[in-house]
């Protein structure tokens, strides 16, 4: 307990960031993921092949290598300027959009097809029988899935500690110069991540019963 | 099934005999005129040569045999289903092929389907007002006024607050008709909107069906209810193998029908 509370401006300052990441990357993420998942099934060509090619191709990429590429590759294409922070929020959210299509690609296939039906036929176009009828539905299918892939991403973070990142998966960094024992240092980040990923499951629960009456 | 089924030879039958169809309220004007269309799924040829004018005011029955291409045939009104060729016009304005042109031309006509499809995650109230405030751009309090008013019409206004899972089958199909309403629509389509319900629940829906019948609205029903066609039709369409077959008034189709197909089909309601 005094490694927690001796270094807690440390333990605080690691993970505000953490959490600062977690939210925007999580914002960031469903925006985008909805995005994506959409395009997948939009009646235009187009989307579906560039939903298809993208979800394919970050998904797939380690998501360390896409970490490098943000904090090295990206102050090579001559762009803005961008801190570490904002390009590690960058990178996170893009890998975890891919996560996030598919499994709202997942809950839309729940959706039996005469909502969409019924929705065009009293002249909603595709945007609004997506958002106002299918979305909203298959949200709702996929709530225990949906909140897998942002606790995923809440782990994720830890990794933007390899780029310059301070965050909590760096306190263990920090704190190993002042002459803390690494093990209980270690432990108390991963308790506090528990404690983090908890609230999340009450996120879900919540949810869960919120939406489980109105079917 | 209702007693007044086909007589097929019976003699006796006066083709003017039961209930005199509504022809006051057509004007004559076309209003839904379906020319030469043909449907392919792959290889699989649904509508042959299709063509079908429906009038203002009128009310046209499609009956025919499972697989004969009758709710294919509706579906293709408002474009929920595409056709290889052909044209289909609804008030002189050809179907648009996409996009926001076929969703405007889509709120004209409205639509029941066999299995209700009222959306799931909203209220009684909330599947009837939606069209109207976000593709008519009503207010909130009219749209909800017109609501309760269909609502009432249907039966069902007591029960505004509840979710569509609550309700009976054929409480659901009467809210998805007031649903339909709600837009104003010009004409009415009905793909087979009894087929999934009880002999009860049956009833209850058909009397919606003939009082909107009896006001004059133009609609198109795709049924195996004979005894709706006898009541209500202005004019039955037989279809088979993805063809028209027939197509006469209800009282000549269903006693004296000109064609074997249809003597066949209807000799087998009979014996059922």
């Amino acid at each position: 307990m005094d490694t927690l509370i001796d270094n807690s401006d440390v333990f605080i300052a690691g993970f505000r960031t953490t959490i600062y990441l977690f939210l925007i990357s999580a914002v960031g993420a469903l925006v985008l993921g909805v995005v994506i998942g959409a395009m997948r099934v939009a009646p235009v060509k187009a989307a579906n092949v560039f939903g298809t090619v993208y979800v394919n191709t970050v998904r797939n990429t380690p998501l360390t290598l896409l970490m490098f590429f943000f904090a090295f590759g990206y102050d090579k294409l001559g762009l803005i300027d961008l801190s570490y922070f904002t390009l590690a929020a960058v990178a996170l959210s893009m890998y975890t959009a891919s996560y996030v299509a598919e499994t709202i690609r997942s809950g839309i296939n729940t959706v039996p097809v005469g909502q969409a039906e019924a929705a065009r036929a009293i002249g909603l176009p595709f945007t609004q029988t997506l958002g106002l009828i299918v979305l909203p539905q298959a949200f709702r299918a996929v709530v225990p899935p949906m909140v897998s892939v942002f606790v995923a991403l809440l782990k994720n973070t830890t990794i933007a500690a390899g780029f310059s990142v301070a965050e909590a998966g760096a306190i263990r960094a920090t704190l190993s110069e002042r002459g803390e024992p690494q093990l209980v240092v270690l432990l108390w980040v991963a308790a506090i991540f528990v404690a983090l990923v908890m609230i999340l499951s009450l996120v879900q629960n919540r949810l869960e019963k919120k939406w489980a009456v109105s079917r | 099934m209702q007693p007044n089924e086909p007589s097929g030879t019976d003699a006796s039958a006066n083709p003017f005999e039961t209930t005199s169809n509504p022809i006051i309220a057509s004007t004559g004007e076309p209003l839904v005129v379906v020319e030469n269309i043909e449907k392919y799924y792959g290889d699989f040829h649904a509508l042959k040569n299709v063509s079908l004018t429906v009038n203002k005011g009128e009310v046209v029955v499609i009956i025919g045999p499972s697989g004969s291409g009758k709710s294919t045939l509706c579906r293709t009104i408002n474009r929920l289903e595409t056709i290889t060729s052909g044209t289909i016009r609804i008030d002189g304005t050809e179907l648009p092929s996409e996009g926001k042109p076929l969703a405007q031309l889509r709120a004209e006509v409205g639509m029941v389907f066999q299995s209700f499809n009222l959306f799931a995650h909203k209220t009684i109230l909330e599947n009837v007002t939606l069209g109207p405030i976000k593709v008519r751009g009503l207010s909130k309090a009219e749209a909800e006024k017109t609501a309760l008013a269909l609502l009432d019409r249907v039966g069902i206004k007591h029960q505004a607050a509840k979710y569509p899972a609550q309700l009976s089958g054929g409480q659901q199909q009467r809210v998805a008709i007031a649903r339909a309403l709600a837009m104003k629509p010009k004409v009415m389509l009905f793909d087979e909107p009894t087929s999934a319900l009880d002999p009860e629940m049956i009833t209850e829906v058909l009397d919606v069906m003939v009082g909107l019948a009896k006001e004059g609205m133009t609609m198109v029903v795709v049924t195996h209810e004979m005894g709706f066609a006898r009541r209500a039709a202005d004019r039955v369409l037989f279809m088979a193998d993805g063809e028209v077959v027939e197509e006469n008034g209800p009282e000549e189709f269903f006693t004296a029908p000109k064609s074997d197909r249809a003597k066949d089909f209807l000799s087998k309601l009979l014996v059922n």
